[in-house]
């Protein structure tokens, strides 16, 4: 039987830093014995003296605790989840405190999340690339989630004309970094998440340094440079991508997983400038954002749980004005430079001058938009 | 081949504002030069000078990108559906 077995945080250092593994076994205890073999020293963590799993480790079968199963004996099929869960001093992976229990129970009660998926989502890590109109709500749903560690990504700040739709963002804040603001709105919801800070512009310079830290990233950037460079850096790092558009009234959202295809693949170039309007120039609708916003954060928050099926393989098209969803088929072009069978794009370029800018200067000052 | 083309907000302003329009033809190909019949300015928007689709444009059969079937040369048939994407970038 070929199993996923989610990894606690502080077991990842001998999984490559990987949340999620394949596993092979017939029950829950052959399963996790047979993982030593591939991430040597895991017998050390998960096992006492006596070779036993101490109490304070939980295994989880499909979110049911295996104690009210048949403990390690239990049975495994193929597709199943086991989770290895610890109770540790302080951060991620202590029981829920009561607080906690009620604030998420609309949550807990649901069988996709239980205790266990609750408990996954305070242990994740996610950057949002951009705090203003997309960059909002998804923060914001995340936050309301339980997501332990959001980082923002934006060296702009607030301005009269982003109080249409950027809603981590109030009358009072203008004037002052995104980050700062979107920082006081998500912990005033919950004090729970550490939000992180990142006030600069995200370059080729500083991309691959940020993105490894987080587990997922989302894309609310809004212009082609910074979105070929979030894909190339995630396809480097190696992490899940949720990206999402918005112009008018029209929304694109998907995701991508190295290995499954990227933003190249489905646009291989960027248009010449100015051929395509931004929103300062073409104008949105401040609640596609939401619309948009919240789908990005409905995909973050499927991977971490690991249920449903993300849009993998599609591109979600939204019309406003009609009020319809379509998806199209995307897949990985074995040609793209990035991540198909010859990749020539092997590191970080200058994206400005890949969207037919002026080339990109490392730490010049760059103005407000 | 009678054919619904869709378009998104940016090439809605060439077709008056229209999101879905009626066009001919047996292959992709030919339904761009018919819209471009109909509409003037419309093959500038998805092609280059040489004739090939622009990179950042992608068109769809039915929920199929064409780049994966007969791209230009892709065969149409009545009741198909053709929808002409361009990059969107906006997040701001």
């Amino acid at each position: 039987m070929t199993v996923q077995v989610y990894i606690p945080t502080p077991f990842r250092r001998l999984t490559g830093n990987r949340t999620r593994v394949e596993a092979e076994g017939q029950t829950v205890g052959e399963v996790l014995r047979r993982l030593n073999e591939h991430y040597p020293g895991f017998n050390e963590l998960l096992y006492d003296e006596s070779q036993a799993i101490p109490a304070h480790i939980n295994i989880y079968l499909n979110n049911r605790e295996i104690h009210s199963l048949q403990g390690e004996e239990t049975p495994v099929a193929d597709g199943d989840e086991v989770a290895v869960i610890p109770a540790i001093a302080g951060g991620s992976g202590t029981a829920l405190r009561p607080d906690q229990v009620t604030r998420y129970s609309r949550h807990i009660i649901m069988p996709q999340v239980g205790p266990v998926g609750q408990r996954k989502l305070m242990a994740a890590k996610v950057l949002v690339v951009g705090a203003g109109g997309l960059g909002s709500p998804v923060a914001l749903y995340l936050a309301l989630a339980g997501v332990g560690t959001l980082g923002l990504v934006d060296f702009d700040v607030v301005d009269l004309s982003n109080l249409q739709r950027q809603i981590l963002h109030q009358n009072d804040d203008i004037g002052r970094p995104k980050v700062v603001s979107a920082r006081e709105t998500l912990n005033s919801y919950n004090p729970d998440v550490k939000v992180v800070t990142h006030e600069v512009p995200l370059t080729s310079e500083n991309a691959l340094e940020i993105i490894p830290q987080y587990d997922i990233v989302v894309n609310g950037a809004d212009n082609f440079a910074t979105r070929y460079l979030v894909n190339d850096a995630c396809y480097l790092s190696g992490k899940p991508l949720v990206d999402g558009s918005i112009l008018l009234f029209d929304g694109q959202a998907s995701t991508y997983i190295p290995g499954k295809g990227c933003y190249r693949c489905l646009f291989p170039e960027p248009p010449p400038p100015g051929m395509v309007p931004s929103c300062a120039e073409a104008g949105v609708l401040g609640a596609l954002c939401g619309t948009i916003g919240s789908i990005q954060a409905t995909e973050v928050l499927k991977l971490i749980l690991g249920v449903g099926e993300p849009l993998v393989g599609r591109l979600l098209l939204y019309d406003a004005l009609s009020m319809e969803m379509r998806t199209v088929k995307t897949r990985r072009d074995p040609k793209c430079p990035l991540c198909g069978d010859h990749p020539t794009v092997t590191e970080l370029i200058d994206y400005d001058a890949f969207c037919g800018g002026p080339p990109h200067v490392a730490n010049a000052p760059v103005a407000a938009g | 081949m009678a054919v619904e083309v869709r378009v998104t907000a940016v090439l809605q302003k060439i077709t008056g504002g229209k999101k879905s329009v009626p066009a001919e033809g047996g292959t992709v190909d030919q339904l761009l030069k018919n819209l471009d019949s109909n509409y003037p300015g419309f093959l500038h928007q998805v092609q280059g000078e040489d004739g090939r689709l622009h990179r950042f444009v992608n068109i769809y059969l039915n929920d199929e990108d064409i780049r994966y079937l007969d791209r230009l040369e892709t065969p149409l048939k009545d009741g198909d559906v053709v929808s002409i994407l361009p990059a969107l970038a906006g997040g701001a």
